[in-house]
């Protein structure tokens, strides 16, 4: 904790910190949380401080007063917790490997982008390019996505709990996109192999994707990511998207369709 | 039939200048199949390039340095405005971006190999870092491209340096395309794709949009090598100047700039020939917006790397004289690891090609074993000897370069500078911004 100036250990109820951990510690017993206002101190030594922690760290951080302050908790590789107590500025939890985050607020530009495992919670709305190019975990949105969420995604799983903008999944090549209010325009335009689930409307779909049949297979891991995301919406209620595979290879006939 | 100038002349045949062979050849080209040429390599058109300057060497009124005995320094030091471990290389030559699948894993290896010997810096590409690259190369700078195919924050985090790609000289404003048949199952996995579909790489970046967010996320890039390396950014040479005060104004340590000589992989040809600007006119427009920025060779400035047709000592020497700071080169480094080799010219021929014309590098049937994922083919190519060739001709690059800089009285090679050069033609006089030779006239700045 060197690097912080102002670290402040505090003896807190878990049940005050919104956990959903059930692992970290038994109901009414007390965690010792690291807080940090970056009011006060910087995100620069936020960050240094999350970096520096022992390999297999699992502690709990509280982040007061982020006024849309930029990566937070950006490149983290230990399963530790942070709560970020307020709206995130742009790549909050960028490039994440095993932590959890859990923002109480709105998430600028590309939450969660590029990240490779753990789990990334918005408590509100998502800007653009929410989980952009991930590769792995998961990322749970309350509210709304903007443009391009899920653009290039890679293998992570991403849950909406209201409406993504245009152009998501744009260059979708792996991984799943659960959306349980409407898509914009142009959903899964250019799609790989990625898999969308939409329960509302979709305003348009990209070149080449298509609507596909909803499968058992597909039930069943739609129930669990729904259940992941702590969703209880109706499994069956959702359509599934993606490639129909007809642009994997350039052909000239094929031209139009760009 | 082969037609000799001799013959044709003398049977009173004329070529159009407008519809050459060439162009005849591509009319026929495009009839035929429906589709456009795709190759790999730079713009093949003649251009105003260095070989349109001259330096003015050391004589009455300046003083020249011994060959042989007075020391001329060649090292250089990138990315010391923010990192914590600016690169330290021994040679202002470093070897450019080059993908991991446009390159077989040998070549890569070859690459890191030659330029470790000398002490400079090899640059990943599209698709990610591998083990043979990483491994081999004492000083790695990472790309961090549009498709962020492979990309890993543990990779980010073991590079020695980050290049935030815009875009290349061969073809600023388009993105990659590497074509199904290179799709291996290695390529195909370190990309997350499915094995032998056509990989496109996007044009623009997908979690941000112009110099403001770029910002923002070069801020991101930094929080996450918690500030420990240099950010470089790269953009093909088109509107320079403003390009590259953007790319300053947003953080970069260093701005690499890829003249319309540069190679790609594979791009369209028509994209090659006829978008971005020569190098030779990019160079004085980037150090113009340095200057103006009071970043141009400063303590703690900005560094300028120049791409795009860069092949021997003069040209370094020219770049660096003109006011860049080090050099990338990638075709050059290709042909020094093997490729068009003239021992090769049979096997060129029956892909319909000739040793010292090949560009065919998207199709992966590279007699030479470097653009190719061919695992027999690639099995042709000895890492270490083609990386020792490579190392050779880095070293005859920089000597070149002292030879000239010694006659030109400089005790280090960033000692060159725009007075040493002459133009040979009004175009190279005005894009270079240098007085016509014997004349003290620069076109477009006036009398």
């Amino acid at each position: 904790m060197g690097a912080l100036s102002t670290p402040v250990i505090e003896d807190a109820p878990t049940s005050t910190i919104n956990d959903d951990d059930a692992g970290a510690a038994a109901a009414g017993s007390t965690v010792d949380v690291v807080v940090h206002d970056l009011r006060t101190a910087t995100v620069r030594e936020l960050n240094a401080a999350l970096h520096a922690l022992p390999e297999g760290d699992s502690s709990r951080w509280r982040v007061l007063n982020p006024d849309g302050t930029h990566s937070i908790a950006a490149g983290l590789d230990r399963p530790v917790t942070v709560e970020i107590e307020g709206p995130a500025g742009y790549y909050c939890a960028g490039m994440n490997q095993h932590a959890t985050v859990e923002i109480h607020g709105s998430a600028g530009v590309g939450v969660a982008e590029n990240m490779m495992s753990g789990r990334v919670h918005v408590h509100g709305d998502a800007s653009q390019s929410a989980g952009a190019t991930a590769h792995g975990g998961l990322l749970v949105i309350d509210g709304n996505a903007s443009a391009r969420c899920g653009i290039s995604m890679k293998g992570v799983d991403i849950v909406v709990g209201g409406n993504v903008g245009h152009m998501s999944a744009f260059m979708a090549q792996a991984g799943r996109l659960v959306v349980c209010g409407d898509a914009g325009d142009a959903l899964g335009d250019s799609i790989y192999e990625a898999r969308l689930y939409v329960k509302g409307r979709v305003a348009s779909l990209g070149a080449d994707c298509v609507a596909k049949e909803m499968r058992p297979e597909h039930l069943a891991e739609l129930t669990e990511l729904l259940r992941a995301a702590g969703r209880d919406d109706d499994p069956a209620a959702f359509t599934r998207y993606g490639s129909a595979r007809t642009l994997y290879n350039f052909h000239v006939d094929n031209a139009s369709a760009y | 039939m082969t037609h000799t100038p001799d013959d044709v002349a003398s049977r009173g045949l004329r070529e159009s200048a407008t519809f050459d062979r060439t162009t005849i050849a591509a009319i026929q080209h495009a009839a035929r199949t429906g589709i456009y040429d795709i190759r790999g390599g730079g713009a093949k058109r003649a251009l105003p390039h260095f070989d349109d300057l001259l330096f003015l060497g050391a004589s009455m009124s300046r003083y020249p340095l011994e060959g042989y005995r007075e020391r001329c320094d060649t090292d250089v030091v990138l990315g010391a405005r923010n990192a914590k471990y600016p690169l330290r290389l021994q040679t202002p030559v470093t070897i450019a971006g080059m993908s991991f699948g446009a390159l077989s894993g040998r070549a890569k290896e070859a690459l890191g190999r030659g330029a470790s010997e000398v002490g400079t810096s090899t640059t990943t590409g599209d698709g990610g870092m591998t083990e043979e690259e990483r491994g081999q190369s004492k000083h790695l700078v990472y790309q961090y491209l549009p498709s962020r195919y492979g990309m890993n924050p543990d990779h980010l985090r073991a590079a020695d340096a980050i290049e935030v790609v815009l875009g290349q000289g061969a073809k600023p404003g388009g993105g990659g395309m590497l074509l199904g048949q290179k799709i291996t199952e290695r390529v195909a996995g370190m990309r997350t794709l499915p094995v032998g579909v056509d990989q496109r790489s996007a044009c623009r970046h997908p979690d941000w949009t112009g110099p403001d967010d770029l910002a923002i996320k070069i801020g991101e890039l930094r929080e996450i090598t918690d500030w420990e390396k240099p950010i470089y950014v790269k953009v093909g040479a088109s509107r320079t100047y403003y390009d590259v005060k953007l790319a300053v104004k947003a953080g970069a340590d260093v701005v690499v700039v890829d003249g319309m000589q540069g190679g790609t992989a594979a791009t369209q040809d028509v994209f090659i020939e006829n978008v971005g600007i020569p190098t030779l006119a990019a160079i004085p427009q980037a150090v113009q917006a340095l200057q103006e920025m009071g970043v141009h060779r400063t303590e703690g400035g900005v560094q300028l790397i120049v791409s795009g047709g860069v092949r021997n000592g003069a040209d370094l020497a020219k770049c660096l004289a003109l006011g860049a700071d080090a050099v990338a080169i990638g075709t050059a480094a290709l042909i020094a690891l093997g490729d068009n080799d003239p021992a090769l010219d049979d096997e060129y021929r029956k892909l319909g090609s000739a040793a010292g014309y090949y560009d065919d590098w998207q199709a992966g049937q590279d007699p030479a074993g470097i653009t190719t994922q061919d695992p027999e083919l690639q099995q042709r190519l000895d890492p270490v000897a083609a990386g020792h060739r490579l190392a050779n001709y880095l070293r005859v690059m920089t000597m070149e370069a002292q030879i000239i800089a010694r006659a030109c009285g400089k005790a280090h090679l960033h000692h060159l500078e725009p007075e040493d050069l002459v133009a040979l033609t009004i175009e190279s006089a005005a894009m270079a911004r240098l007085p016509l030779a014997g004349t003290s006239w620069i076109p477009g700045q006036g009398l």
